[in-house]
Protein backbone atom coordinates (compact mmCIF):
# COMPACT_ATOMS: atom_id res chain seq x y z
CA UNK A 1 0.00 0.00 0.00
CA UNK A 2 1.51 2.49 -0.88
CA UNK A 3 -1.07 5.45 -1.84
CA UNK A 4 -0.58 6.93 1.89
CA UNK A 5 2.39 8.19 0.35
CA UNK A 6 1.01 9.32 -2.92
CA UNK A 7 -1.81 11.27 -0.82
CA UNK A 8 1.00 13.19 1.18
CA UNK A 9 2.66 13.62 -2.47
CA UNK A 10 -1.07 15.33 -3.52
CA UNK A 11 -1.00 17.62 -0.33
CA UNK A 12 2.48 18.62 -0.53
CA UNK A 13 2.19 19.91 -4.10
CA UNK A 14 -1.28 21.62 -3.12
CA UNK A 15 0.35 23.22 -0.23
CA UNK A 16 3.51 24.11 -2.20
CA UNK A 17 1.55 25.85 -4.71
CA UNK A 18 -1.05 27.36 -2.23
CA UNK A 19 1.81 29.08 -0.66
CA UNK A 20 0.77 32.06 1.61
CA UNK A 21 -2.17 32.51 -0.14
CA UNK A 22 -5.20 32.60 2.51
CA UNK A 23 -8.30 30.75 1.74
CA UNK A 24 -9.65 26.87 1.77
CA UNK A 25 -9.22 24.06 -0.39
CA UNK A 26 -12.57 22.46 -1.77
CA UNK A 27 -11.27 19.99 -3.80
CA UNK A 28 -8.18 18.83 -5.40
CA UNK A 29 -8.84 16.91 -9.04
CA UNK A 30 -6.07 14.49 -9.95
CA UNK A 31 -5.65 12.47 -13.18
CA UNK A 32 -4.57 8.73 -12.20
CA UNK A 33 -3.51 6.28 -15.50
CA UNK A 34 -5.00 2.65 -15.50
CA UNK A 35 -0.84 2.11 -15.63
CA UNK A 36 0.23 4.26 -12.55
CA UNK A 37 -0.08 1.91 -10.25
CA UNK A 38 -2.86 3.39 -8.07
CA UNK A 39 -5.72 2.12 -6.57
CA UNK A 40 -8.59 4.96 -6.69
CA UNK A 41 -10.44 3.87 -3.93
CA UNK A 42 -7.47 3.04 -1.41
CA UNK A 43 -6.10 6.56 -2.30
CA UNK A 44 -9.95 8.38 -1.73
CA UNK A 45 -9.08 6.63 2.02
CA UNK A 46 -5.79 7.77 2.38
CA UNK A 47 -6.52 11.21 1.45
CA UNK A 48 -8.82 11.54 3.61
CA UNK A 49 -5.71 10.43 6.41
CA UNK A 50 -3.03 12.42 5.00
CA UNK A 51 -5.20 15.79 4.67
CA UNK A 52 -6.36 15.74 8.52
CA UNK A 53 -4.44 18.90 9.95
CA UNK A 54 -3.17 20.03 6.80
CA UNK A 55 -4.92 23.31 4.80
CA UNK A 56 -6.26 20.54 2.67
CA UNK A 57 -8.54 19.00 5.30
CA UNK A 58 -12.34 18.80 4.58
CA UNK A 59 -11.36 18.65 0.46
CA UNK A 60 -12.75 16.29 -1.42
CA UNK A 61 -10.50 14.48 -3.54
CA UNK A 62 -11.73 14.18 -7.78
CA UNK A 63 -9.97 11.55 -9.99
CA UNK A 64 -10.06 11.22 -13.56
CA UNK A 65 -9.13 7.48 -14.77
CA UNK A 66 -6.93 7.55 -18.06
CA UNK A 67 -7.38 4.76 -19.99
CA UNK A 68 -4.65 3.33 -21.48
CA UNK A 69 -3.83 4.77 -25.30
CA UNK A 70 -0.98 3.17 -27.38
CA UNK A 71 0.37 4.47 -31.07
CA UNK A 72 -0.39 2.24 -33.57
CA UNK A 73 1.76 2.10 -35.88
CA UNK A 74 -0.27 0.44 -38.82
CA UNK A 75 -3.21 3.18 -38.16
CA UNK A 76 -0.57 6.16 -37.67
CA UNK A 77 -2.76 6.87 -34.73
CA UNK A 78 -3.12 6.79 -30.99
CA UNK A 79 -5.75 4.62 -29.98
CA UNK A 80 -7.39 3.19 -26.95
CA UNK A 81 -7.69 -0.17 -26.67
CA UNK A 82 -11.01 -1.23 -24.72
CA UNK A 83 -10.39 -2.64 -21.10
CA UNK A 84 -9.55 -4.86 -19.96
CA UNK A 85 -6.17 -3.75 -20.08
CA UNK A 86 -4.66 -4.85 -23.17
CA UNK A 87 -2.01 -3.22 -26.32
CA UNK A 88 -3.85 -4.24 -29.08
CA UNK A 89 -4.90 -1.44 -31.60
CA UNK A 90 -8.65 -1.73 -31.47
CA UNK A 91 -9.12 -0.93 -35.18
CA UNK A 92 -6.58 -3.27 -36.86
CA UNK A 93 -5.01 -5.63 -34.29
CA UNK A 94 -1.72 -4.75 -34.12
CA UNK A 95 0.24 -4.64 -31.09
CA UNK A 96 2.67 -2.09 -29.39
CA UNK A 97 3.51 -1.29 -26.73
CA UNK A 98 4.40 2.39 -27.66
CA UNK A 99 2.21 3.54 -24.48
CA UNK A 100 0.82 7.19 -25.09
CA UNK A 101 -1.48 7.72 -22.12
CA UNK A 102 -1.89 5.50 -18.95
CA UNK A 103 0.74 6.11 -16.78
CA UNK A 104 -0.22 9.41 -15.10
CA UNK A 105 -0.39 10.55 -11.52
CA UNK A 106 -0.74 14.51 -11.89
CA UNK A 107 -2.36 16.78 -9.37
CA UNK A 108 -4.91 18.62 -12.17
CA UNK A 109 -5.79 21.72 -10.41
CA UNK A 110 -7.52 22.26 -7.31
CA UNK A 111 -10.25 24.86 -6.10
CA UNK A 112 -10.40 27.26 -3.55
CA UNK A 113 -12.41 29.89 -1.74
CA UNK A 114 -10.62 33.05 -0.52
CA UNK A 115 -13.38 34.20 1.12
CA UNK A 116 -14.42 31.33 3.61
CA UNK A 117 -15.54 33.89 6.46
CA UNK A 118 -18.57 34.93 4.84
CA UNK A 119 -19.70 31.01 4.92
CA UNK A 120 -22.70 30.70 7.15
CA UNK A 121 -22.47 34.39 7.35
CA UNK B 1 -14.31 34.06 -4.39
CA UNK B 2 -13.76 30.42 -5.61
CA UNK B 3 -11.03 29.66 -7.61
CA UNK B 4 -10.22 26.29 -9.83
CA UNK B 5 -6.34 26.76 -9.73
CA UNK B 6 -4.73 24.79 -12.89
CA UNK B 7 -1.42 22.68 -11.18
CA UNK B 8 -0.50 19.60 -13.73
CA UNK B 9 2.18 18.60 -11.58
CA UNK B 10 3.50 15.33 -11.12
CA UNK B 11 2.08 13.96 -7.67
CA UNK B 12 5.85 12.01 -7.45
CA UNK B 13 7.49 15.13 -8.79
CA UNK B 14 10.30 15.08 -5.79
CA UNK B 15 11.18 11.56 -6.00
CA UNK B 16 11.28 11.77 -9.90
CA UNK B 17 13.95 14.66 -9.88
CA UNK B 18 15.82 12.92 -7.12
CA UNK B 19 16.01 10.01 -9.80
CA UNK B 20 16.84 11.98 -12.27
CA UNK B 21 19.79 13.82 -10.40
CA UNK B 22 20.91 10.32 -9.00
CA UNK B 23 21.08 9.36 -12.54
CA UNK B 24 22.97 11.54 -14.21
CA UNK B 25 25.43 11.22 -10.96
CA UNK B 26 25.64 7.24 -11.94
CA UNK B 27 26.05 7.72 -15.67
CA UNK B 28 28.94 10.41 -14.59
CA UNK B 29 30.50 7.84 -12.47
CA UNK B 30 30.11 4.76 -15.07
CA UNK B 31 28.23 2.89 -12.66
CA UNK B 32 25.54 0.54 -14.61
CA UNK B 33 22.34 0.59 -12.00
CA UNK B 34 20.03 -2.51 -11.66
CA UNK B 35 16.94 -2.56 -9.89
CA UNK B 36 15.54 -5.75 -9.19
CA UNK B 37 11.51 -5.58 -7.97
CA UNK B 38 9.90 -8.95 -7.68
CA UNK B 39 7.61 -10.65 -4.70
CA UNK B 40 8.88 -11.71 -1.54
CA UNK B 41 10.43 -15.19 -1.89
CA UNK B 42 10.68 -15.08 -6.01
CA UNK B 43 14.92 -15.41 -5.06
CA UNK B 44 15.91 -11.31 -5.84
CA UNK B 45 18.68 -12.16 -3.17
CA UNK B 46 20.15 -15.41 -4.22
CA UNK B 47 19.62 -14.58 -8.09
CA UNK B 48 21.78 -11.42 -7.15
CA UNK B 49 24.02 -13.11 -4.96
CA UNK B 50 25.29 -15.47 -7.67
CA UNK B 51 25.54 -12.12 -10.19
CA UNK B 52 27.87 -10.56 -7.66
CA UNK B 53 29.96 -13.50 -7.34
CA UNK B 54 29.66 -13.60 -10.86
CA UNK B 55 30.37 -10.40 -12.18
CA UNK B 56 33.20 -10.14 -9.31
CA UNK B 57 35.03 -13.51 -11.26
CA UNK B 58 34.80 -11.22 -14.36
CA UNK B 59 37.13 -8.64 -12.63
CA UNK B 60 33.72 -5.92 -12.75
CA UNK B 61 33.38 -3.71 -9.11
CA UNK B 62 30.13 -4.35 -7.69
CA UNK B 63 27.92 -3.20 -5.00
CA UNK B 64 24.78 -3.70 -3.98
CA UNK B 65 21.59 -2.03 -1.60
CA UNK B 66 19.39 -3.89 0.04
CA UNK B 67 15.93 -2.90 0.80
CA UNK B 68 13.94 -4.92 3.79
CA UNK B 69 10.94 -3.92 6.12
CA UNK B 70 12.76 -4.92 9.09
CA UNK B 71 15.70 -7.26 8.91
CA UNK B 72 19.67 -7.28 7.34
CA UNK B 73 19.50 -11.14 6.78
CA UNK B 74 19.52 -10.39 2.79
CA UNK B 75 22.63 -8.02 3.32
CA UNK B 76 24.61 -10.79 4.76
CA UNK B 77 23.60 -13.12 2.55
CA UNK B 78 24.48 -10.83 -0.43
CA UNK B 79 27.89 -9.95 1.88
CA UNK B 80 28.65 -13.25 1.67
CA UNK B 81 29.62 -12.64 -1.91
CA UNK B 82 32.39 -10.30 -1.12
CA UNK B 83 30.92 -7.56 -2.62
CA UNK B 84 30.19 -4.03 -0.13
CA UNK B 85 26.59 -4.29 0.37
CA UNK B 86 24.50 -1.75 2.22
CA UNK B 87 20.91 -2.86 4.15
CA UNK B 88 17.65 0.11 3.33
CA UNK B 89 15.61 -0.71 6.45
CA UNK B 90 12.00 0.86 5.43
CA UNK B 91 10.65 0.23 8.69
CA UNK B 92 7.27 -0.70 7.27
CA UNK B 93 7.78 1.40 4.05
CA UNK B 94 6.18 -1.19 0.93
CA UNK B 95 9.01 0.40 -1.48
CA UNK B 96 11.85 2.38 -1.87
CA UNK B 97 12.29 5.80 -2.88
CA UNK B 98 15.07 7.71 -4.81
CA UNK B 99 15.88 9.72 -1.52
CA UNK B 100 16.93 6.84 -0.01
CA UNK B 101 19.42 5.30 -2.30
CA UNK B 102 20.96 8.69 -2.30
CA UNK B 103 20.92 8.40 1.90
CA UNK B 104 22.59 5.15 1.15
CA UNK B 105 25.34 5.74 -0.92
CA UNK B 106 27.06 7.97 1.50
CA UNK B 107 30.51 7.51 1.43
CA UNK B 108 30.60 4.91 -1.23
CA UNK B 109 33.06 6.15 -4.27
CA UNK B 110 31.03 5.71 -7.16
CA UNK B 111 33.56 6.14 -9.39
CA UNK B 112 35.57 3.10 -8.56
CA UNK B 113 32.09 0.59 -9.39
CA UNK B 114 30.69 -0.92 -12.55
CA UNK B 115 27.64 -1.98 -11.54
CA UNK B 116 25.20 -0.85 -8.46
CA UNK B 117 22.57 -3.51 -7.76
CA UNK B 118 19.53 -2.31 -5.92
CA UNK B 119 16.92 -5.38 -4.61
CA UNK B 120 13.93 -3.49 -3.90
CA UNK B 121 11.25 -4.75 -0.72
CA UNK B 122 9.60 -7.41 -1.78
CA UNK B 123 6.35 -6.02 -3.46
CA UNK B 124 5.10 -6.30 -7.19
CA UNK B 125 2.72 -3.07 -6.34
CA UNK B 126 4.50 -0.43 -4.87
CA UNK B 127 7.61 0.14 -6.02
CA UNK B 128 6.78 0.42 -9.70
CA UNK B 129 5.76 3.88 -9.16
CA UNK B 130 9.34 4.76 -7.58
CA UNK B 131 12.15 5.33 -10.23
CA UNK B 132 15.69 4.91 -8.32
CA UNK B 133 17.28 6.26 -10.78
CA UNK B 134 18.41 2.69 -12.18
CA UNK B 135 19.34 1.96 -16.01
CA UNK B 136 17.68 -1.06 -15.86
CA UNK B 137 14.61 -2.29 -14.30
CA UNK B 138 14.22 -5.80 -13.51
CA UNK B 139 11.03 -7.46 -12.67
CA UNK B 140 11.94 -11.10 -11.20
CA UNK B 141 8.97 -14.09 -11.28
CA UNK B 142 9.82 -17.45 -10.48
CA UNK B 143 7.71 -20.81 -11.76
CA UNK B 144 5.86 -21.14 -8.58
CA UNK B 145 4.35 -17.92 -8.56
CA UNK B 146 1.75 -19.03 -11.48
CA UNK B 147 1.98 -18.10 -15.29
CA UNK B 148 -0.60 -15.47 -14.70
CA UNK B 149 1.21 -13.08 -12.36
CA UNK B 150 2.03 -10.37 -15.43
CA UNK B 151 -1.83 -9.96 -15.81
CA UNK B 152 -2.06 -9.37 -12.29
CA UNK B 153 0.17 -6.98 -11.58
CA UNK B 154 0.48 -5.17 -15.40
CA UNK B 155 2.07 -2.02 -14.16
CA UNK B 156 5.77 -3.25 -12.68
CA UNK B 157 5.69 -5.51 -15.71
CA UNK B 158 4.53 -2.74 -18.27
CA UNK B 159 7.30 -0.39 -16.34
CA UNK B 160 10.19 -2.95 -16.54
CA UNK B 161 13.53 -3.12 -19.12
CA UNK B 162 13.41 -7.02 -18.70
CA UNK B 163 12.07 -9.71 -17.17
CA UNK B 164 13.46 -12.64 -15.22
CA UNK B 165 12.02 -15.66 -14.65
CA UNK B 166 13.55 -17.70 -12.16
CA UNK B 167 13.48 -20.98 -10.44
CA UNK B 168 13.31 -22.32 -13.37
CA UNK B 169 15.26 -26.13 -11.98
CA UNK B 170 11.60 -26.44 -10.59
CA UNK B 171 10.04 -25.86 -13.64
CA UNK B 172 9.09 -29.30 -14.35
CA UNK B 173 8.00 -30.26 -10.86
CA UNK B 174 5.27 -27.06 -11.23
CA UNK B 175 4.01 -27.99 -14.20
CA UNK B 176 5.06 -25.07 -15.47
CA UNK B 177 4.38 -23.61 -18.70
CA UNK B 178 6.66 -21.38 -20.33
CA UNK B 179 4.63 -20.39 -23.65
CA UNK B 180 1.63 -19.37 -21.11
CA UNK B 181 4.21 -17.26 -19.10
CA UNK B 182 5.27 -15.20 -22.21
CA UNK B 183 1.92 -15.11 -23.32
CA UNK B 184 1.12 -13.10 -20.19
CA UNK B 185 4.29 -10.85 -19.93
CA UNK B 186 3.82 -10.06 -23.43
CA UNK B 187 -0.40 -9.01 -23.44
CA UNK B 188 1.22 -6.47 -20.70
CA UNK B 189 4.09 -5.29 -21.69
CA UNK B 190 4.78 -6.66 -25.33
CA UNK B 191 7.75 -7.54 -26.51
CA UNK B 192 9.38 -7.63 -23.36
CA UNK B 193 12.42 -9.28 -23.37
CA UNK B 194 12.63 -12.38 -20.81
CA UNK B 195 15.68 -14.37 -18.88
CA UNK B 196 15.30 -18.11 -18.37
CA UNK B 197 16.91 -18.29 -14.92
CA UNK B 198 17.68 -20.91 -12.02
CA UNK B 199 20.35 -19.50 -9.28
CA UNK B 200 20.85 -22.69 -7.91
CA UNK B 201 21.91 -24.34 -11.11
CA UNK B 202 23.55 -21.47 -12.87
CA UNK B 203 20.97 -21.60 -15.80
CA UNK B 204 20.75 -18.19 -17.70
CA UNK B 205 23.73 -16.83 -15.87
CA UNK B 206 26.14 -16.32 -18.65
CA UNK B 207 23.16 -14.66 -21.01
CA UNK B 208 22.48 -12.48 -18.25
CA UNK B 209 26.23 -11.55 -17.59
CA UNK B 210 26.51 -10.53 -21.27
CA UNK B 211 23.33 -8.56 -21.32
CA UNK B 212 24.51 -5.98 -18.36
CA UNK B 213 27.82 -6.06 -19.95
CA UNK B 214 26.19 -5.12 -23.47
CA UNK B 215 23.98 -2.79 -21.61
CA UNK B 216 26.58 -1.06 -19.73
CA UNK B 217 29.29 -0.22 -22.72
CA UNK B 218 25.97 0.85 -24.45
CA UNK B 219 24.86 3.43 -21.52
CA UNK B 220 28.79 4.14 -21.15
CA UNK B 221 29.09 4.90 -25.51
CA UNK B 222 26.23 7.47 -24.96
CA UNK B 223 28.03 9.03 -22.34
CA UNK B 224 31.11 9.33 -23.43
CA UNK B 225 29.59 10.72 -27.47
N1 LIG C 1 15.02 -24.30 -6.24
C1 LIG C 1 15.43 -23.03 -6.23
N2 LIG C 1 15.24 -22.29 -5.13
C2 LIG C 1 15.66 -21.01 -5.14
C3 LIG C 1 16.30 -20.44 -6.27
N3 LIG C 1 16.59 -19.15 -5.97
C4 LIG C 1 16.15 -18.94 -4.72
N4 LIG C 1 15.60 -20.05 -4.20
C5 LIG C 1 15.00 -20.22 -2.87
O1 LIG C 1 13.81 -19.45 -2.77
C6 LIG C 1 13.68 -18.87 -1.48
C7 LIG C 1 13.56 -17.37 -1.58
O2 LIG C 1 14.74 -16.83 -2.16
P1 LIG C 1 15.25 -15.35 -1.87
O3 LIG C 1 16.47 -15.16 -2.68
O4 LIG C 1 15.34 -15.12 -0.42
O5 LIG C 1 14.02 -14.53 -2.47
P2 LIG C 1 13.69 -12.95 -2.34
O6 LIG C 1 12.68 -12.80 -1.24
O7 LIG C 1 13.08 -12.58 -3.66
O8 LIG C 1 14.96 -12.22 -2.07
C8 LIG C 1 14.91 -19.31 -0.69
O9 LIG C 1 14.57 -20.44 0.09
C9 LIG C 1 15.89 -19.66 -1.78
O10 LIG C 1 16.83 -20.62 -1.37
C10 LIG C 1 16.52 -21.27 -7.41
O11 LIG C 1 17.07 -20.87 -8.44
N5 LIG C 1 16.05 -22.56 -7.34
MG1 LIG D 1 15.51 -10.86 -0.60
ZN1 LIG E 1 -4.23 0.01 -35.64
Amino acid sequence: MHELSIAHGIVDTVSTALGDTPGVVRDVSIAVGALSGVVPDALHFCFEIATADTRLSGATLSIEQVPVAIWCPTCAAVVEPPPPLSFRCPVCNTVSGDVRRGRELDVLSYTFDDEPALEGA
Amino acid sequence: MTRIVELRAGVLKKNDELARALRSRMQQAGVFTVNLVSSPGTGKTEFLKQTLIALREQGYRVAALVGDLETENDANRLAESGAPVRQILTHGLCHLEAAMIGDHLEGWALDALDFLFIENVGNLVCPSSYDLGEALRVVLLSVTEGEDKPRKYPTIFNSADLAIVTKMDLAAACEFDADAATASIHSVRPGLPILWTSARRGTGMSEWLELLATRRDATRTVAAG
